[in-house]
């Protein structure tokens, strides 16, 4: 083993390996997180076993649990999250369908953008939600307004955000390709395509927490099955518990939604600077 | 060197509209210039003076108003695969591994079978020294070695002209020096006929076999200095007594120039 002997400090080969860490030192942001969450369920739990809450209002852990296990166990919850479930699907699929041809066709045809932005604008812009009324008319209350609504407000942010991704390729990119005589649609699919991919999945995730936000306003507006409609129906007859557990399902969709299109990003990103495996 | 015309280029007149100043702005004004086959020419002069405005024309890449651009008797119209260019930037697509980066041109002509462009790659890899790095990204390397990729990207579609818009600007005094001595060693294991814009006069010397100094916008040829050192160069040859003599006379030629130069306009 090398020894360097300055005054009287040995530096060993010890020193360049990796300094040890403890347990925690090596997970200590989610200890933390772990940490913070325990105590904010014991608290809450505490907090109504003590009598200081009122569970009608904020329920407990225990209570919320105890209604899922039940919801689950009696399969009372399963036509509900078939029904949000199948409207999710239909409404987002479409959405992906319809909305990253169209981004990509506007982003590459000035004027078909120049045609179309008018109404993409004033869509995006407008919280999709207050078409719900019209949307009624239109659709009735079955399944096809809920696809409907979810569709709408999914559909713009990917639009919007594959058109910009196409529209803001670098031109030293272009350049180089027109250089090696590519095709415009050569450019396409070597350029314009994969610079685009960043934007055109923020375009999804954006599309996924406004799905989200369609499944529940939707299925309060005339329903009869779904998970949106089950917190409402709850909500009406002072059953917290139920709430919170159709709040949990929606949280845990949107995080585990949100996980898998984080998976198909990191596939695509290999080739960026900042990618984390 | 044979004596055979490789490019020529004859009065090639060219104008930009400038939208600040609301006028066009007349960038080439007249370029005659011949390069032979399998020589090195060097073009320096003040910036924004029209450089790399005369290498996209003979690329291609921008259109001409008047003269004519020919390779091997050919006139230029648009981009071609007998001419190639290694791009001042960073210019490799960060999505493609330094495969399919040396591979693009390759990929993009769709001449040749998978397997022949994937040999053709990993013959230009190792060419410019890059053995073991056919599947990483751009991201990953060095500055240095990202110009090597650029310039076996030129290489690929093996074409008759090398055009070097300020491959080695970015890259740090020593990386430089050294991909200059590299550079000739590829051109000279490839046999290319290269054209090559610089900015640093010791640059142009080192690798050029004639050094063309262009004028202060609107560009003319000002004049063409043969560079007589031996051909084959070491970077010991910096230190040679000849060297200084023309490395001193390009800069007083370009320097006479950049006082005439008004405020740059755009890119060189």
């Amino acid at each position: 083993m090398a020894v360097i002997q300055i005054d009287k400090i040995a530096v060993t080969e010890a020193d360049n390996a990796p300094p040890h860490q403890s347990l925690w030192q090596r997970n200590e942001n989610f200890l933390l997180g772990l940490f913070s969450v325990t105590g904010f369920l014991l608290f809450w739990e505490f907090s109504v076993l003590s009598g200081w809450a009122n569970p009608l209002f904020i329920s407990s852990p225990s209570r919320i649990f105890n209604a899922a296990y039940e919801m689950f166990a009696d399969g009372s919850i399963y036509p509900d999250l078939l029904v949000s479930a199948q409207e999710f699907a239909l409404g987002y699929g479409l959405a992906v369908i319809v909305g990253i041809p169209m981004g990509i066709l506007m982003g590459w045809y000035t004027r078909l953008n120049a045609l179309l932005d008018p109404f993409v604008n004033a869509l995006y812009a407008t919280p999709r939600i207050a078409l719900m009324p019209l949307i009624i008319i239109w659709f009735g209350v079955d399944l096809s307004a809920k696809i409907a609504i979810i569709f709408l407000a999914t559909v713009f942010p990917i639009i919007v955000n594959t058109m910009t991704g196409v529209r803001t390729m670098e031109r030293d990119f272009v350049k180089v390709a027109r250089s090696f005589g590519a095709s415009d649609g050569q450019l396409f699919l070597t350029v314009a395509l994969p610079s685009s991919v960043p934007n055109l999945l923020t375009g999804l995730r954006l599309g996924l927490g406004h799905a989200l936000v369609g499944i529940v306003v939707g299925e309060m507006y005339g329903a009869s099955a779904g998970i949106g409609f089950m917190m409402q129906t709850a909500g009406a007859t002072f059953q917290t518990d139920k709430v919170m557990v159709g709040i949990i399902i929606i949280a845990a969709a949107g995080m585990a939604l949100t996980g898998v299109l984080r998976m198909i990003e990191s596939r695509f990103d290999v080739w960026r600077p900042d990618h984390h495996v | 060197m044979s004596a055979q015309v490789k490019l020529e280029s004859d009065g090639v007149r060219l104008a930009f509209y400038n939208e600040r100043m609301k006028r066009r702005l007349l960038v080439l004004d007249g370029i005659d210039l011949t390069v032979f086959t399998g020589e090195l020419v060097a073009i320096v002069g003040p910036s924004g003076c029209g450089k790399s405005t005369f290498l996209s024309a003979v690329d291609g890449l921008v259109k001409t108003d008047a003269g004519s651009i020919k390779v091997d008797g050919h006139a230029v119209t648009a981009p071609g695969p007998d001419r190639a260019v290694v791009f001042q930037q960073d210019s490799l697509f960060p999505w493609y591994t330094v495969m399919r980066n040396v591979t693009y041109g390759l990929e993009l002509q769709r001449r040749l079978s998978k397997a022949e462009i994937a040999e053709r790659g990993a013959t230009l890899i190792e060419l410019v020294g890059l053995t073991g790095f056919a599947e990483h990204y751009p991201h990953e390397l060095s500055g240095g070695m990202r110009q090597r990729v650029n310039i076996a990207r030129a290489l690929a579609p093996d074409p008759e002209l090398l055009l070097l818009d300020e491959p080695f600007a970015a890259l740090d005094a020593q990386t430089r020096e050294f991909m200059q001595s590299e550079l000739l060693n590829i051109l000279a294991r490839a046999k290319k006929t290269a054209l090559f814009i610089t900015h640093q006069i010791d640059e142009a010397v080192f690798l050029a076999d004639r050094v063309a100094v262009f004028s202060a916008r609107p560009a003319r040829v000002k004049e063409i200095v043969t560079v007589d050192l031996p051909s084959q160069r070491g970077l010991d040859v910096k230190l040679n007594q000849r060297f200084r003599e023309l490395h001193d006379y390009l800069w007083r030629s370009i320097q006479e120039e950049a006082v005439r130069t008004p405020i740059a306009i755009g890119a060189s």
